[in-house]
């Protein structure tokens, strides 16, 4: 497969799933702020924006004041509507679709369709019409459109492996963002919120039995083993895709560098302890984050010839 | 008169293909009851779920950076099984010559000796390459893909308007056409019995692998893009998909000692023919333009190293120049010694004094076009030019004769075209395309139909406003009397014998 492709296809991979992530962390933040008046919109704002890698210049270039009054409305802006800005929904599901384009015959006809019929709203204006929380399920909806596509209709070859691979990174990186956007914001109930966003509360209280903690909820969004949007699920699912790329014949330890990056970090999470964990949640998950970047380079040397690799912003590498 | 075509007028002098003043003709026949028993907001209702397909399915080509859905006619262009024989045999002929013409400039030019054409006319081309001169193509073919333009004229004899053998394209829009008309119109397309087009990718695929240098048991075959903000990008995925090759940007290739690679996730990966869509000039920075990204730096060494093939082969274009294409009649002849199966177009050559003489009097009444230009650009239609601008051109037509064609103002046929939701006649062209495989030229039975969507406009360019519209070659014979007779030999090969392998519907013609 042609480096060129390979590429395309591990950033389909992730732009899909950073529009679905970025929905589920905006329905959760902006449902918090509407059903808990005691909340400071202009702080949780900012936590929010910076979480996502959005830095006061960022926002100064879309005309807004990062330290300022912040509204929801202007976040929404920058990580929903505004195409000018790289963060947003519209903005990624634009990236997709030229991925997509670049790389069109070797997607499969339903999987390039689908992905265009998802785009053609955003240039038409159509997109922009759709308001909270309602965007918020389109965005998953056509995602979940798209993700399904390909399941269905790919074959299991390398192509399939990078989208995969990026789909997976992305997951660990985006959920580790919706953790430690969680624990920032100060609203009560805020770990049931991301529960639902993730589509995991009704999992979450047969697990645990009804005993809603959130320390618990914690734990599951980041360490459980069979749910798919957890963050050790997706950087195990995301070695396995290394391996069946890479293939590593040696008998001990890893040579490629990203498996290395992606297992280590999984190993970590999963040895040390909960308390440990969740002492100081935000620090940790950017910690994630930046080992997420750096597989990333390690995969675009190895596999994408060296070609740039477009790095999240504010994860300083 | 039916419904549906009630009110359809015809006027002026242009060849209609449907109606003969009010008769219609035979080939029609079938269309016209089908779609009789259609209302025209159902017609409508097809159209609009035709267009909305066309923008999912990402079938678009690019004005400037903005991509817009190929407008596609629902109307079909219905051409007889005899006047396609015609066409084919001219276009088999031409491609022919074309090949003869281009092996003899590039080497011995006995061309030039026997006078047929000045050697002036050839090595004064912007597209005369010596890069290629002496090259021997693998398979001896430089015209792998040729797009022959034709037009019919007032009295509905096809011509030939203009010949392409540089990067023809367009192709993708007939594949695509058929699939949109037949979800379209099912109940009309049933009708009829129409030869298939599906078959090109296979076709082209065979040609480029036959291409293959020596030596090469299984080549690797790739297409090469410019990229994606090419205005045919689309039909190079197209291409690319349906023979199951990759398709490539200049960047992900690189030559290393004569030998032309693509970076793979698994390494250098040796590539062996390109299907390049990329103009001569972008394709190589060492030999051509220096500043172009689109190419690989070292193409053309491996290709003249006979490593690498590259389809069609570099400096093709002298053979299109519209100044060549006035020959053509007598380089026909003067290879094949045949007359010409399909005639050009009357022309004046600008580089001669007596014809320059007599253009510059007629500039108001003829139509000028630039010998190099393509894509409708810097045609000057004389009646429909201002006073200035006929000044404007006199000037640059003194300045530069060579570079200038004259040619009556052709009324290109028309055809019924469904334009703001009425039915009027609408001026048309029609670009077949032959794909020679080293051993016979085949003609995809189809063909590009581009029509100006414009009242009277007769620019068919689709950066100028043009549509397509899907072709239709009939099978077998349209008249009742010939249907009939049909019918008794089909009967009579029913038989199981091998006779039947030749009955009407049979593809080939071999050359």
């Amino acid at each position: 497969m042609l480096s060129r492709i390979a590429e395309s296809l591990f950033w389909i991979g992730r732009y899909i799933e950073r529009a679905d992530s970025t929905a589920r962390i905006l329905d959760v933040q902006t449902q918090l702020l509407l059903e808990d008046a005691t909340v400071d919109e202009a702080r949780t704002c900012r936590d929010l924006l910076s979480c996502m890698g959005i830095e006061a210049s960022d926002a100064a270039g879309q005309g807004i004041d990062f330290f300022g009054a912040l509204s929801i409305d202007q976040v929404l802006r920058l990580l929903a509507y505004d195409t000018g800005s790289p963060s947003s929904i519209a903005a990624t599901l634009t990236a997709a679709r030229e991925s997509a384009r670049g790389a069109r015959e070797t997607l499969t006809v339903p999987l390039w369709e689908v992905i265009n019929t998802t785009w053609r709203p955003i240039p038409s204006g159509h997109f922009e019409t759709l308001r909270p929380p309602y965007v918020f399920q389109w965005a998953r909806e056509r995602a979940a459109l798209i993700t399904g596509t390909a399941d269905a209709t790919m074959t299991r070859d390398e192509g399939w492996q990078f989208i995969v691979l990026g789909r997976s990174i992305e997951r660990a990186d985006m959920t580790s963002r919706l953790v430690a956007t969680t624990a920032l914001s100060g609203g009560a109930g805020q770990w049931t919120s991301a529960l639902r966003a993730s589509g995991a509360y009704e999992a979450f209280l047969r697990t645990y039995r009804g005993l809603e903690t959130d320390r618990a909820a914690a734990e599951f969004l980041l360490l459980d083993r069979l749910f798919p949007r957890s963050v050790v699920y997706a950087l195990s699912r995301a070695e396995r895709a290394l391996d069946d790329l890479g293939g590593d014949p040696r008998r001990a330890g890893f040579q490629d560098e990203a498996h290395r990056l992606v297992g280590r970090m999984r190993a970590e999470l999963e040895y040390r302890s909960l308390s440990d964990l969740v002492d100081d949640l935000p620090a940790e998950m950017e910690r994630l984050q930046r080992t997420c970047a750096a597989a990333t380079d390690a995969i675009s040397r190895r596999y994408f010839a060296g070609a740039e690799a477009v790095a999240w912003k504010g994860v300083g590498v | 008169m039916s419904t549906m075509f009630e009110g359809y007028g015809t006027s002026g002098p242009a060849y209609d293909e449907m109606f003969d003043g009010a008769e219609l003709r035979p080939p029609y026949l079938r269309m016209r009851d089908s779609l009789d028993k259609m209302s025209t907001p159902e017609l409508i209702s097809r159209v609009e779920a035709l267009q909305a397909s066309y923008l999912d399915q990402g079938i678009t080509f690019d004005i400037g950076g903005e991509e817009r859905a190929m407008p596609l006619d629902i109307l079909p262009r219905v051409i007889e099984q005899e006047a396609w024989t015609t066409v084919e045999r001219g276009v088999q002929q031409r491609v022919q010559a074309l090949e003869a013409l281009l092996a003899d400039v590039y080497d011995a030019g006995q061309v030039f000796t026997d006078g047929v054409i000045p050697r002036g006319v050839i090595t004064t081309s912007s597209h005369f390459h010596r890069q290629a001169a002496t090259v021997r193509p693998a398979n001896g073919v430089r015209v792998h893909v040729a797009g022959i333009d034709l037009i019919r004229d007032n009295a509905g004899e096809f011509r030939v308007l203009e010949d392409n053998v540089r990067v023809p394209s367009g192709v993708s829009y007939v594949i695509t056409s058929r699939r949109a008309i037949s979800s379209a119109l099912p109940e009309t397309i049933a009708q009829h019995r129409i030869r298939p087009v599906a078959g090109y990718p296979q076709r082209l695929l065979a040609a480029l692998r036959a291409a293959a240098p020596a030596g090469v048991a299984d080549p690797t075959v790739v297409v090469l893009t410019p990229g994606v903000y090419n205005g045919a990008y689309f039909e190079h995925t197209l291409l690319a998909r349906t023979m199951g090759v990759e398709l490539v940007e200049g960047r992900d290739l690189v030559c290393r000692r004569g030998e032309v690679m693509m970076q793979t996730t698994k390494g250098l990966a040796p590539v062996h023919v390109i299907y390049r869509r990329v103009d001569d000039e972008f394709l190589d920075p060492v030999h051509f333009r220096a500043d172009s990204m689109l190419g690989c730096p070292g193409l053309i060494d491996a290709a003249r190293a006979g490593n690498v093939t590259l389809a069609n082969a570099v400096g093709n274009g002298v053979a299109d120049d519209k100044l060549v294409y006035t020959y053509m009649p007598d380089i026909i002849r003067y290879y094949l010694g045949e007359d010409p199966v399909i005639r050009n177009v009357d022309t004046w050559r600008c580089g001669e004094p007596e014809a320059r003489e007599e253009v510059l009097d007629r500039l108001d009444e003829l139509v000028l076009k630039p010998v190099d230009g393509s894509g409708g650009k810097g045609i000057v239609i004389g009646p429909r030019a201002t006073r200035a601008e006929l000044d404007e051109l006199r000037g640059k037509v003194l300045d530069d004769p060579r570079a200038w064609i004259a040619q009556p103002v052709v009324q290109l046929s028309t055809v019924p075209t469904f334009v703001d939701g009425e039915l009027g006649p609408r001026h048309v062209d029609l670009r077949p395309f032959a794909v020679n495989d080293g051993n016979r030229v085949w003609v995809l039975p189809g063909g590009l139909t581009r029509v100006a969507l414009g009242k009277g406009e007769l620019i068919v360019n689709s950066s100028r406003g043009g549509g397509t519209k899907d072709t239709w070659v009939l099978a077998g014979p349209t008249s009742p009397e010939q249907q009939q007779q049909q019918q008794q030999q089909v009967v009579q090969q029913d038989r199981p014998t091998r006779s039947a392998s030749s009955a009407p519907a049979a593809e080939e013609s071999e050359v």
